[in-house]
Protein backbone atom coordinates (compact mmCIF):
# COMPACT_ATOMS: atom_id res chain seq x y z
CA UNK A 1 0.00 0.00 0.00
CA UNK A 2 1.19 3.33 -1.10
CA UNK A 3 1.24 6.71 1.19
CA UNK A 4 -0.98 9.22 0.38
CA UNK A 5 0.69 12.32 -0.38
CA UNK A 6 -0.61 15.83 1.21
CA UNK A 7 -1.62 17.05 -2.24
CA UNK A 8 -3.69 13.78 -2.43
CA UNK A 9 -5.05 14.03 0.93
CA UNK A 10 -6.31 17.64 0.44
CA UNK A 11 -7.69 17.23 -3.05
CA UNK A 12 -9.78 14.19 -1.08
CA UNK A 13 -10.97 16.57 1.54
CA UNK A 14 -12.33 19.01 -1.34
CA UNK A 15 -14.21 16.40 -2.72
CA UNK A 16 -16.21 15.07 -0.18
CA UNK A 17 -16.61 18.60 1.17
CA UNK A 18 -18.58 19.22 -2.57
CA UNK A 19 -20.22 15.85 -2.01
CA UNK A 20 -21.31 16.69 1.52
CA UNK A 21 -22.01 20.33 0.75
CA UNK A 22 -25.25 20.21 -0.87
CA UNK A 23 -26.79 17.49 1.64
CA UNK A 24 -25.95 19.70 5.15
CA UNK A 25 -26.76 22.68 3.39
CA UNK A 26 -30.30 21.26 2.78
CA UNK A 27 -30.21 19.65 6.66
CA UNK A 28 -29.35 23.17 8.27
CA UNK A 29 -31.89 24.86 6.27
CA UNK A 30 -34.03 22.89 7.73
CA UNK A 31 -33.62 24.00 11.24
CA UNK A 32 -34.45 27.70 10.92
CA UNK A 33 -36.84 29.36 12.84
CA UNK A 34 -37.67 31.79 10.64
CA UNK A 35 -40.27 31.91 8.22
CA UNK A 36 -38.39 32.37 5.09
CA UNK A 37 -34.95 30.16 3.78
CA UNK A 38 -31.79 31.32 5.85
CA UNK A 39 -29.16 29.55 8.05
CA UNK A 40 -30.10 28.88 11.84
CA UNK A 41 -27.93 31.53 12.63
CA UNK A 42 -30.00 32.39 16.07
CA UNK A 43 -30.95 29.10 17.02
CA UNK A 44 -32.92 26.16 15.85
CA UNK A 45 -36.17 24.88 15.27
CA UNK A 46 -38.35 22.53 14.54
CA UNK A 47 -41.63 24.25 13.26
CA UNK A 48 -40.81 23.39 9.58
CA UNK A 49 -40.91 19.51 10.78
CA UNK A 50 -44.16 20.27 12.84
CA UNK A 51 -45.14 22.01 9.40
CA UNK A 52 -44.95 19.47 7.47
CA UNK A 53 -47.38 17.13 9.39
CA UNK A 54 -49.83 20.15 8.40
CA UNK A 55 -49.64 19.59 5.14
CA UNK A 56 -51.19 16.04 4.49
CA UNK A 57 -50.38 16.37 0.71
CA UNK A 58 -46.29 15.53 1.32
CA UNK A 59 -47.92 12.41 3.51
CA UNK A 60 -49.87 10.94 0.95
CA UNK A 61 -47.40 11.13 -1.30
CA UNK A 62 -45.06 9.36 0.95
CA UNK A 63 -47.49 6.93 1.82
CA UNK A 64 -47.89 6.34 -2.21
CA UNK A 65 -44.47 5.97 -3.31
CA UNK A 66 -43.96 3.54 0.16
CA UNK A 67 -46.96 1.72 -1.49
CA UNK A 68 -45.52 1.92 -4.84
CA UNK A 69 -41.90 1.05 -4.06
CA UNK A 70 -43.28 -2.04 -2.06
CA UNK A 71 -45.18 -3.82 -4.51
CA UNK A 72 -43.28 -2.87 -7.84
CA UNK A 73 -39.56 -4.14 -6.00
CA UNK A 74 -41.76 -7.41 -5.00
CA UNK A 75 -43.38 -7.83 -8.71
CA UNK A 76 -39.62 -7.42 -9.84
CA UNK A 77 -37.91 -9.94 -8.03
CA UNK A 78 -40.73 -12.73 -8.51
CA UNK A 79 -40.77 -11.30 -12.16
CA UNK A 80 -36.12 -11.58 -11.84
CA UNK A 81 -35.63 -14.81 -9.87
CA UNK A 82 -36.98 -17.35 -12.32
CA UNK A 83 -35.57 -15.64 -15.35
CA UNK A 84 -32.16 -15.10 -13.82
CA UNK A 85 -32.08 -18.78 -13.19
CA UNK A 86 -32.84 -19.93 -16.92
CA UNK A 87 -30.48 -17.31 -17.97
CA UNK A 88 -28.04 -18.06 -16.22
CA UNK A 89 -27.97 -22.10 -15.37
CA UNK A 90 -29.39 -23.40 -18.50
CA UNK A 91 -28.86 -22.99 -23.07
CA UNK A 92 -31.38 -22.18 -25.19
CA UNK A 93 -32.46 -20.65 -28.33
CA UNK A 94 -32.65 -16.89 -27.93
CA UNK A 95 -31.45 -16.91 -24.56
CA UNK A 96 -29.00 -13.74 -24.71
CA UNK A 97 -32.02 -12.04 -26.73
CA UNK A 98 -34.22 -12.35 -23.79
CA UNK A 99 -32.11 -11.28 -21.56
CA UNK A 100 -30.97 -8.20 -23.50
CA UNK A 101 -34.67 -7.41 -23.46
CA UNK A 102 -35.16 -7.76 -19.79
CA UNK A 103 -32.43 -5.62 -19.10
CA UNK A 104 -33.25 -3.04 -22.07
CA UNK A 105 -35.11 -0.32 -20.01
CA UNK A 106 -31.08 0.69 -18.26
CA UNK A 107 -30.44 1.78 -22.25
CA UNK A 108 -33.84 4.03 -22.38
CA UNK A 109 -33.61 7.43 -21.03
CA UNK A 110 -36.60 7.89 -18.27
CA UNK A 111 -38.54 10.38 -20.04
CA UNK A 112 -38.76 8.28 -23.13
CA UNK A 113 -40.42 5.66 -20.63
CA UNK A 114 -42.45 8.66 -19.06
CA UNK A 115 -43.86 9.80 -22.61
CA UNK A 116 -44.75 6.31 -24.38
CA UNK A 117 -46.35 5.55 -20.82
CA UNK A 118 -48.40 8.77 -20.85
CA UNK A 119 -49.74 7.71 -24.39
CA UNK A 120 -50.16 4.48 -24.02
CA UNK A 121 -52.35 4.92 -20.81
CA UNK A 122 -54.49 8.01 -22.32
CA UNK A 123 -54.86 5.60 -25.03
CA UNK A 124 -56.17 2.46 -22.83
CA UNK A 125 -57.63 4.26 -20.18
CA UNK A 126 -55.43 3.49 -17.78
CA UNK A 127 -54.25 7.41 -17.52
CA UNK A 128 -53.13 8.72 -13.89
CA UNK A 129 -53.87 5.56 -12.48
CA UNK A 130 -51.97 3.81 -9.29
CA UNK A 131 -51.85 0.43 -11.76
CA UNK A 132 -50.41 2.58 -14.33
CA UNK A 133 -47.93 3.72 -12.22
CA UNK A 134 -47.42 0.15 -10.95
CA UNK A 135 -46.63 -1.12 -14.30
CA UNK A 136 -44.76 1.66 -15.55
CA UNK A 137 -41.81 1.01 -12.29
CA UNK A 138 -42.11 -2.90 -12.83
CA UNK A 139 -40.86 -2.36 -16.12
CA UNK A 140 -38.08 0.40 -15.27
CA UNK A 141 -36.68 -1.75 -11.81
CA UNK A 142 -36.61 -5.11 -13.01
CA UNK A 143 -33.27 -4.92 -14.81
CA UNK A 144 -31.69 -3.98 -11.65
CA UNK A 145 -33.61 -6.75 -9.88
CA UNK A 146 -32.08 -9.23 -12.48
CA UNK A 147 -28.70 -8.00 -12.91
CA UNK A 148 -27.87 -8.81 -9.02
CA UNK A 149 -30.10 -12.36 -9.16
CA UNK A 150 -28.24 -13.17 -12.46
CA UNK A 151 -25.04 -12.01 -10.72
CA UNK A 152 -25.70 -14.43 -7.56
CA UNK A 153 -27.46 -17.33 -9.94
CA UNK A 154 -24.15 -17.47 -12.04
CA UNK A 155 -21.83 -19.83 -11.31
CA UNK A 156 -24.09 -21.61 -8.52
CA UNK A 157 -23.31 -25.36 -7.71
CA UNK A 158 -25.40 -28.39 -8.52
CA UNK A 159 -23.86 -30.53 -6.34
CA UNK A 160 -26.33 -29.79 -3.74
CA UNK A 161 -29.78 -29.77 -5.58
CA UNK A 162 -28.86 -33.15 -7.46
CA UNK A 163 -28.47 -34.42 -4.11
CA UNK A 164 -31.75 -33.43 -2.74
CA UNK A 165 -33.17 -34.39 -6.33
CA UNK A 166 -31.95 -37.62 -5.99
CA UNK A 167 -32.73 -38.23 -2.31
CA UNK A 168 -36.16 -37.48 -3.50
CA UNK A 169 -36.91 -33.59 -2.76
CA UNK A 170 -39.83 -32.47 -5.29
CA UNK A 171 -38.44 -29.57 -7.79
CA UNK A 172 -40.59 -27.53 -5.83
CA UNK A 173 -38.74 -28.31 -2.15
CA UNK A 174 -35.23 -27.89 -4.03
CA UNK A 175 -35.64 -24.39 -4.99
CA UNK A 176 -37.62 -23.32 -1.95
CA UNK A 177 -34.77 -24.94 0.80
CA UNK A 178 -31.13 -25.24 -1.36
CA UNK A 179 -31.36 -22.82 -4.55
CA UNK A 180 -33.06 -19.93 -3.08
CA UNK A 181 -31.03 -19.53 -0.01
CA UNK A 182 -27.99 -19.75 -1.99
CA UNK A 183 -29.09 -16.63 -4.49
CA UNK A 184 -30.68 -14.53 -1.56
CA UNK A 185 -28.47 -12.47 -0.81
CA UNK A 186 -28.35 -11.13 -4.78
CA UNK A 187 -32.25 -11.50 -4.59
CA UNK A 188 -32.34 -9.21 -1.11
CA UNK A 189 -30.03 -6.55 -2.43
CA UNK A 190 -32.13 -6.75 -5.83
CA UNK A 191 -35.02 -6.16 -4.04
CA UNK A 192 -33.53 -3.24 -2.13
CA UNK A 193 -32.14 -1.80 -4.84
CA UNK A 194 -34.88 -1.68 -7.04
CA UNK A 195 -37.34 -0.80 -4.26
CA UNK A 196 -34.96 2.82 -3.68
CA UNK A 197 -34.99 2.91 -7.20
CA UNK A 198 -38.68 2.94 -7.56
CA UNK A 199 -38.53 5.67 -4.49
CA UNK A 200 -36.51 7.86 -5.94
CA UNK A 201 -38.20 7.74 -9.46
CA UNK A 202 -38.86 11.29 -10.86
CA UNK A 203 -38.42 11.79 -14.69
CA UNK A 204 -40.98 9.00 -15.57
CA UNK A 205 -43.37 9.25 -12.65
CA UNK A 206 -43.82 12.69 -13.33
CA UNK A 207 -45.20 12.16 -16.71
CA UNK A 208 -47.58 8.89 -15.46
CA UNK A 209 -48.70 10.32 -11.95
CA UNK A 210 -52.03 12.39 -11.55
CA UNK A 211 -52.33 14.41 -8.81
CA UNK A 212 -54.17 11.88 -6.41
CA UNK A 213 -51.58 9.20 -7.46
CA UNK A 214 -48.45 11.83 -6.85
CA UNK A 215 -45.26 9.76 -5.95
CA UNK A 216 -43.16 11.72 -2.94
CA UNK A 217 -40.71 13.06 -5.70
CA UNK A 218 -43.09 14.31 -7.84
CA UNK A 219 -44.89 16.04 -5.28
CA UNK A 220 -41.47 17.54 -4.22
CA UNK A 221 -40.83 18.61 -7.75
CA UNK A 222 -43.87 20.53 -8.63
CA UNK A 223 -43.69 22.66 -5.52
CA UNK A 224 -40.03 23.44 -6.13
CA UNK A 225 -40.76 24.68 -9.35
CA UNK A 226 -43.57 26.91 -7.51
CA UNK A 227 -41.24 27.96 -4.44
CA UNK A 228 -38.52 26.91 -2.57
CA UNK A 229 -38.94 27.37 1.35
CA UNK A 230 -37.73 25.52 4.67
CA UNK A 231 -40.66 23.24 4.12
CA UNK A 232 -39.74 21.18 1.34
CA UNK A 233 -35.82 21.49 2.80
CA UNK A 234 -37.49 19.81 6.17
CA UNK A 235 -39.17 17.01 4.37
CA UNK A 236 -35.84 16.71 1.81
CA UNK A 237 -33.87 16.32 5.34
CA UNK A 238 -36.46 13.58 6.71
CA UNK A 239 -36.14 12.13 3.56
CA UNK A 240 -31.79 11.77 3.65
CA UNK A 241 -31.91 10.16 7.48
CA UNK A 242 -34.94 7.73 5.97
CA UNK A 243 -32.01 6.86 2.72
CA UNK A 244 -28.93 6.92 5.42
CA UNK A 245 -30.78 4.00 7.27
CA UNK A 246 -31.53 2.02 4.15
CA UNK A 247 -27.77 2.58 2.72
CA UNK A 248 -26.52 1.01 6.19
CA UNK A 249 -28.69 -2.09 5.41
CA UNK A 250 -27.50 -2.29 1.97
CA UNK A 251 -24.21 -1.98 2.46
CA UNK A 252 -23.87 -4.30 4.86
CA UNK A 253 -26.28 -6.61 3.14
CA UNK A 254 -23.98 -7.07 0.12
CA UNK A 255 -21.31 -3.81 -0.56
CA UNK A 256 -22.53 -0.59 -2.05
CA UNK A 257 -19.86 -1.00 -4.49
CA UNK A 258 -20.96 -3.62 -5.70
CA UNK A 259 -24.10 -2.68 -6.28
CA UNK A 260 -23.61 0.02 -8.41
CA UNK A 261 -21.00 -1.26 -10.37
CA UNK A 262 -22.65 -0.61 -13.87
CA UNK A 263 -25.45 0.97 -13.35
CA UNK A 264 -26.96 3.46 -15.92
CA UNK B 1 -33.44 -34.24 -17.82
CA UNK B 2 -32.93 -35.95 -21.37
CA UNK B 3 -32.42 -33.35 -24.21
CA UNK B 4 -35.37 -34.54 -26.15
CA UNK B 5 -36.89 -32.04 -29.05
CA UNK B 6 -36.50 -28.77 -27.14
CA UNK B 7 -36.62 -28.38 -22.95
CA UNK B 8 -39.82 -25.98 -22.34
CA UNK B 9 -38.92 -24.75 -19.12
CA UNK B 10 -36.61 -21.85 -19.53
CA UNK B 11 -38.95 -20.09 -22.02
CA UNK B 12 -41.57 -21.16 -18.89
CA UNK B 13 -39.04 -19.08 -16.75
CA UNK B 14 -38.37 -16.07 -18.26
CA UNK B 15 -42.49 -15.86 -20.07
CA UNK B 16 -43.23 -13.48 -17.41
CA UNK B 17 -41.20 -10.91 -17.77
CA UNK B 18 -41.03 -11.23 -21.43
CA UNK B 19 -44.98 -11.45 -21.92
CA UNK B 20 -44.95 -8.09 -19.03
CA UNK B 21 -42.32 -6.81 -21.20
CA UNK B 22 -43.64 -6.88 -24.66
CA UNK B 23 -47.26 -5.31 -23.24
CA UNK B 24 -45.99 -2.79 -21.17
CA UNK B 25 -42.74 -1.81 -22.75
CA UNK B 26 -42.58 -2.75 -26.69
CA UNK B 27 -46.16 -1.61 -27.01
CA UNK B 28 -46.05 1.82 -25.49
CA UNK B 29 -42.37 2.46 -27.22
CA UNK B 30 -43.54 1.28 -31.03
CA UNK B 31 -46.75 3.17 -30.19
CA UNK B 32 -44.44 6.34 -29.77
CA UNK B 33 -42.65 6.11 -32.68
CA UNK B 34 -45.61 5.65 -34.43
CA UNK B 35 -46.45 8.90 -33.24
CA UNK B 36 -44.01 11.31 -33.99
CA UNK B 37 -44.75 10.10 -37.35
CA UNK B 38 -48.06 11.90 -37.15
CA UNK B 39 -48.41 15.77 -37.48
CA UNK B 40 -50.54 17.99 -35.02
CA UNK B 41 -52.93 21.02 -35.88
CA UNK B 42 -53.06 23.41 -32.92
CA UNK B 43 -56.90 23.44 -33.62
CA UNK B 44 -57.99 19.69 -34.57
CA UNK B 45 -55.13 17.97 -32.84
CA UNK B 46 -52.97 15.05 -34.29
CA UNK B 47 -53.88 14.18 -37.94
CA UNK B 48 -54.21 10.85 -39.31
CA UNK B 49 -51.47 11.95 -41.99
CA UNK B 50 -47.83 10.20 -42.20
CA UNK B 51 -45.38 12.12 -42.48
CA UNK B 52 -41.17 12.83 -41.45
CA UNK B 53 -41.96 16.92 -40.68
CA UNK B 54 -41.52 16.71 -37.09
CA UNK B 55 -37.82 15.15 -37.19
CA UNK B 56 -37.20 17.89 -40.12
CA UNK B 57 -38.93 20.42 -38.22
CA UNK B 58 -36.43 19.32 -35.07
CA UNK B 59 -33.47 19.00 -36.99
CA UNK B 60 -34.29 21.51 -38.71
CA UNK B 61 -35.17 24.41 -36.69
CA UNK B 62 -32.29 26.94 -34.81
CA UNK B 63 -34.26 26.80 -31.74
CA UNK B 64 -34.08 23.01 -31.65
CA UNK B 65 -30.36 23.15 -32.32
CA UNK B 66 -30.05 25.68 -29.57
CA UNK B 67 -31.59 23.00 -27.02
CA UNK B 68 -29.39 19.97 -28.75
CA UNK B 69 -26.08 22.19 -29.13
CA UNK B 70 -26.59 22.97 -25.44
CA UNK B 71 -27.54 19.55 -24.32
CA UNK B 72 -25.19 17.91 -25.78
CA UNK B 73 -22.30 20.28 -24.78
CA UNK B 74 -23.72 20.24 -21.41
CA UNK B 75 -23.07 16.19 -21.54
CA UNK B 76 -19.41 16.77 -22.89
CA UNK B 77 -18.43 19.64 -19.99
CA UNK B 78 -19.99 17.62 -17.15
CA UNK B 79 -18.18 14.46 -18.55
CA UNK B 80 -14.68 15.67 -18.42
CA UNK B 81 -15.50 17.32 -15.09
CA UNK B 82 -16.39 13.99 -13.91
CA UNK B 83 -12.96 12.30 -15.65
CA UNK B 84 -11.09 15.29 -13.78
CA UNK B 85 -11.85 15.15 -10.10
CA UNK B 86 -13.73 11.55 -10.34
CA UNK B 87 -10.12 9.67 -11.29
CA UNK B 88 -8.09 10.88 -8.88
CA UNK B 89 -10.90 10.42 -5.84
CA UNK B 90 -11.14 6.55 -6.92
CA UNK B 91 -7.07 6.55 -6.85
CA UNK B 92 -7.26 8.20 -3.38
CA UNK B 93 -10.20 5.86 -2.19
CA UNK B 94 -8.41 2.46 -3.14
CA UNK B 95 -5.01 4.01 -1.38
CA UNK B 96 -6.58 5.14 1.76
CA UNK B 97 -6.23 2.71 4.69
CA UNK B 98 -9.05 0.23 5.49
CA UNK B 99 -11.36 1.82 7.97
CA UNK B 100 -11.15 5.10 6.08
CA UNK B 101 -11.81 3.70 2.96
CA UNK B 102 -15.21 1.68 3.88
CA UNK B 103 -16.45 4.89 5.56
CA UNK B 104 -15.78 7.17 2.29
CA UNK B 105 -16.76 4.83 -0.40
CA UNK B 106 -19.93 5.23 1.62
CA UNK B 107 -19.89 8.98 1.26
CA UNK B 108 -18.76 9.08 -2.01
CA UNK B 109 -21.53 6.85 -3.55
CA UNK B 110 -24.50 6.86 -0.81
CA UNK B 111 -25.70 10.43 -2.16
CA UNK B 112 -26.30 8.14 -5.16
CA UNK B 113 -29.74 6.58 -2.90
CA UNK B 114 -30.88 10.12 -2.43
CA UNK B 115 -33.35 11.37 -4.56
CA UNK B 116 -32.23 13.39 -7.22
CA UNK B 117 -34.65 16.23 -6.33
CA UNK B 118 -33.13 16.66 -2.95
CA UNK B 119 -29.50 16.77 -4.40
CA UNK B 120 -30.47 19.49 -6.51
CA UNK B 121 -32.84 21.56 -4.25
CA UNK B 122 -29.25 21.85 -2.05
CA UNK B 123 -27.79 23.40 -4.87
CA UNK B 124 -30.59 25.77 -5.56
CA UNK B 125 -30.03 26.47 -1.94
CA UNK B 126 -26.62 27.36 -2.34
CA UNK B 127 -27.22 29.03 -5.86
CA UNK B 128 -30.57 31.15 -5.13
CA UNK B 129 -30.35 35.17 -5.12
CA UNK B 130 -30.97 35.15 -1.68
CA UNK B 131 -28.16 31.83 -1.01
CA UNK B 132 -25.19 31.21 0.67
CA UNK B 133 -23.44 32.59 -2.46
CA UNK B 134 -24.43 36.19 -1.90
CA UNK B 135 -23.41 35.69 1.91
CA UNK B 136 -20.09 34.43 1.00
CA UNK B 137 -19.36 36.95 -1.67
CA UNK B 138 -20.87 40.10 0.65
CA UNK B 139 -18.57 38.87 3.24
CA UNK B 140 -15.31 38.57 1.12
CA UNK B 141 -16.41 42.36 0.15
CA UNK B 142 -17.38 41.70 -3.53
CA UNK B 143 -20.22 43.82 -2.54
CA UNK B 144 -24.16 43.43 -1.40
CA UNK B 145 -25.55 42.14 -4.83
CA UNK B 146 -26.99 38.86 -5.10
CA UNK B 147 -25.11 36.78 -7.01
CA UNK B 148 -27.21 34.09 -8.14
CA UNK B 149 -26.21 30.73 -10.36
CA UNK B 150 -29.82 29.65 -10.80
CA UNK B 151 -31.01 29.90 -14.36
CA UNK B 152 -27.52 29.34 -15.62
CA UNK B 153 -25.16 26.82 -17.25
CA UNK B 154 -22.59 27.16 -14.63
CA UNK B 155 -25.42 26.00 -12.50
CA UNK B 156 -26.35 23.45 -14.22
CA UNK B 157 -23.22 21.96 -15.09
CA UNK B 158 -22.19 21.98 -11.01
CA UNK B 159 -25.41 20.88 -9.88
CA UNK B 160 -24.92 17.46 -12.94
CA UNK B 161 -21.48 16.84 -11.96
CA UNK B 162 -22.31 16.53 -8.13
CA UNK B 163 -25.19 14.34 -9.05
CA UNK B 164 -23.27 12.05 -11.51
CA UNK B 165 -19.74 11.95 -10.57
CA UNK B 166 -20.13 9.00 -8.06
CA UNK B 167 -20.62 7.27 -11.44
CA UNK B 168 -17.14 7.83 -12.59
CA UNK B 169 -16.01 7.22 -8.98
CA UNK B 170 -17.68 3.45 -8.99
CA UNK B 171 -16.34 3.07 -12.39
CA UNK B 172 -12.40 3.43 -11.56
CA UNK B 173 -12.08 1.91 -8.22
CA UNK B 174 -14.24 -0.97 -9.62
CA UNK B 175 -11.31 -1.30 -12.10
CA UNK B 176 -8.75 0.06 -9.66
CA UNK B 177 -9.65 -3.53 -8.00
CA UNK B 178 -8.49 -5.74 -10.77
CA UNK B 179 -5.12 -4.05 -10.65
CA UNK B 180 -2.53 -6.59 -9.74
CA UNK B 181 -0.44 -4.30 -7.59
CA UNK B 182 2.81 -6.22 -8.17
CA UNK B 183 2.85 -4.82 -11.62
CA UNK B 184 3.56 -1.22 -10.03
CA UNK B 185 5.56 -2.34 -7.40
CA UNK B 186 7.28 -4.19 -10.71
CA UNK B 187 7.57 -0.73 -12.19
CA UNK B 188 8.98 1.10 -9.24
CA UNK B 189 11.49 -2.16 -8.24
CA UNK B 190 13.09 -1.42 -11.60
CA UNK B 191 13.74 2.40 -11.10
CA UNK B 192 10.44 3.91 -12.74
CA UNK B 193 9.20 6.86 -10.71
CA UNK B 194 5.72 7.07 -9.47
CA UNK B 195 4.82 9.40 -11.55
CA UNK B 196 5.36 7.21 -14.44
CA UNK B 197 3.87 4.69 -12.66
CA UNK B 198 0.95 6.53 -12.38
CA UNK B 199 1.05 7.10 -16.12
CA UNK B 200 2.50 4.14 -17.49
CA UNK B 201 0.97 1.17 -15.64
CA UNK B 202 -2.00 2.74 -13.56
CA UNK B 203 -3.52 4.58 -15.74
CA UNK B 204 -4.00 1.66 -18.75
CA UNK B 205 -5.40 -0.19 -17.02
CA UNK B 206 -7.87 1.70 -15.29
CA UNK B 207 -8.57 3.10 -18.63
CA UNK B 208 -11.89 1.22 -19.11
CA UNK B 209 -12.89 1.92 -15.85
CA UNK B 210 -12.96 5.86 -17.10
CA UNK B 211 -14.49 4.77 -20.69
CA UNK B 212 -17.23 3.19 -19.10
CA UNK B 213 -17.99 5.90 -16.30
CA UNK B 214 -17.63 8.38 -19.09
CA UNK B 215 -20.22 6.79 -21.21
CA UNK B 216 -22.26 6.27 -18.23
CA UNK B 217 -22.30 10.00 -16.94
CA UNK B 218 -22.44 11.55 -20.47
CA UNK B 219 -25.91 9.19 -21.54
CA UNK B 220 -27.29 10.46 -17.92
CA UNK B 221 -26.23 13.73 -18.62
CA UNK B 222 -27.98 13.98 -21.88
CA UNK B 223 -31.28 12.84 -20.97
CA UNK B 224 -31.29 14.11 -17.13
CA UNK B 225 -34.33 15.95 -16.29
CA UNK B 226 -34.78 17.15 -12.69
CA UNK B 227 -31.58 18.61 -12.22
CA UNK B 228 -32.08 20.96 -15.51
CA UNK B 229 -35.38 21.91 -14.97
CA UNK B 230 -34.76 22.82 -11.22
CA UNK B 231 -31.85 24.43 -11.75
CA UNK B 232 -32.12 25.67 -15.83
CA UNK B 233 -35.92 26.67 -15.87
CA UNK B 234 -37.56 27.66 -18.32
CA UNK B 235 -34.19 29.93 -19.61
CA UNK B 236 -32.21 27.17 -19.58
CA UNK B 237 -33.82 24.05 -21.55
CA UNK B 238 -32.02 21.13 -22.71
CA UNK B 239 -33.88 18.30 -24.27
CA UNK B 240 -35.60 16.59 -21.93
CA UNK B 241 -37.33 19.70 -20.44
CA UNK B 242 -38.03 20.68 -23.85
CA UNK B 243 -39.82 17.06 -24.40
CA UNK B 244 -41.65 18.06 -21.25
CA UNK B 245 -43.18 20.98 -22.49
CA UNK B 246 -44.42 19.83 -25.78
CA UNK B 247 -46.16 16.98 -23.81
CA UNK B 248 -47.32 18.96 -21.07
CA UNK B 249 -47.76 22.75 -22.28
CA UNK B 250 -47.87 22.85 -25.32
CA UNK B 251 -49.70 19.35 -25.83
CA UNK B 252 -47.94 18.99 -29.04
CA UNK B 253 -47.42 15.54 -28.43
CA UNK B 254 -46.26 13.98 -32.00
CA UNK B 255 -43.29 16.76 -31.79
CA UNK B 256 -42.25 15.53 -28.30
CA UNK B 257 -42.37 11.84 -29.83
CA UNK B 258 -40.30 12.47 -32.31
CA UNK B 259 -37.90 14.42 -29.40
CA UNK B 260 -37.70 11.78 -27.51
CA UNK B 261 -36.91 9.20 -30.14
CA UNK B 262 -33.97 11.26 -31.60
CA UNK B 263 -32.93 11.57 -27.54
CA UNK B 264 -33.37 7.82 -27.72
CA UNK B 265 -31.75 6.73 -30.44
CA UNK B 266 -28.67 9.16 -30.13
CA UNK B 267 -28.65 7.68 -26.10
CA UNK B 268 -28.46 3.98 -28.13
CA UNK B 269 -25.40 4.94 -30.55
CA UNK B 270 -23.15 6.41 -28.41
CA UNK B 271 -23.71 3.19 -25.49
CA UNK B 272 -23.27 0.61 -28.46
CA UNK B 273 -20.24 2.11 -29.93
CA UNK B 274 -18.88 2.48 -27.10
CA UNK B 275 -19.30 -1.18 -26.77
CA UNK B 276 -17.64 -2.17 -29.98
CA UNK B 277 -14.94 0.46 -29.13
CA UNK B 278 -14.46 -1.04 -25.79
CA UNK B 279 -14.13 -5.04 -26.96
CA UNK B 280 -11.89 -3.79 -29.57
CA UNK B 281 -8.99 -1.88 -28.06
CA UNK B 282 -9.26 -3.21 -24.71
CA UNK B 283 -9.82 -6.81 -24.87
CA UNK B 284 -6.98 -7.70 -23.30
CA UNK B 285 -7.58 -5.72 -19.95
CA UNK B 286 -10.54 -7.62 -19.63
CA UNK B 287 -9.57 -11.20 -19.57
Amino acid sequence: MRRLGPIALCFHALFVAFILAPLLMVVAVSFTDKGYLSLPTDGLSLRWFRAILDNPDFIDAFWVSVWLALVSATIAVIIAVPASLAIARKKFPGREVIAAFLLSPLMIPHLVLGVAFLQFYSKIGLGGSFYGLLAAHVILITPYALRLALASATGLPREAEDAALTLGASRFTVFRRITLPLILPGVAGGWLLSFITSFDELTMSVFVASPATQTLPVRMYHHITQTIDPLIASVSTVLIVLTFGVMLILDRFYGLDKIFVGKG
Amino acid sequence: MSAKALDKTPFLMTAPGVIFFIMLLGVPMLMTFLLSLHSYDFTTGIQPDWTISNYIEVLGDPYFHKIFGRTFGLALLVTVICVLIGVPEAYVLAHLPNPWRSVFLLVVLGPLLISVVVRTLGWALFFGGKGVLTMIASGLGFGEEPVSLMFTFTGMTIALVHVLVPFMVISVWASLQKIDPQSEDAALTLGASKLTVLYRITLPQVMPGILSGSIIVFALTASAFATPAIIGGRRMKVVATAAYDEYLSTLNWPLGAAIAVILLVVNIVIIVSYNKLVERRFAKVFE
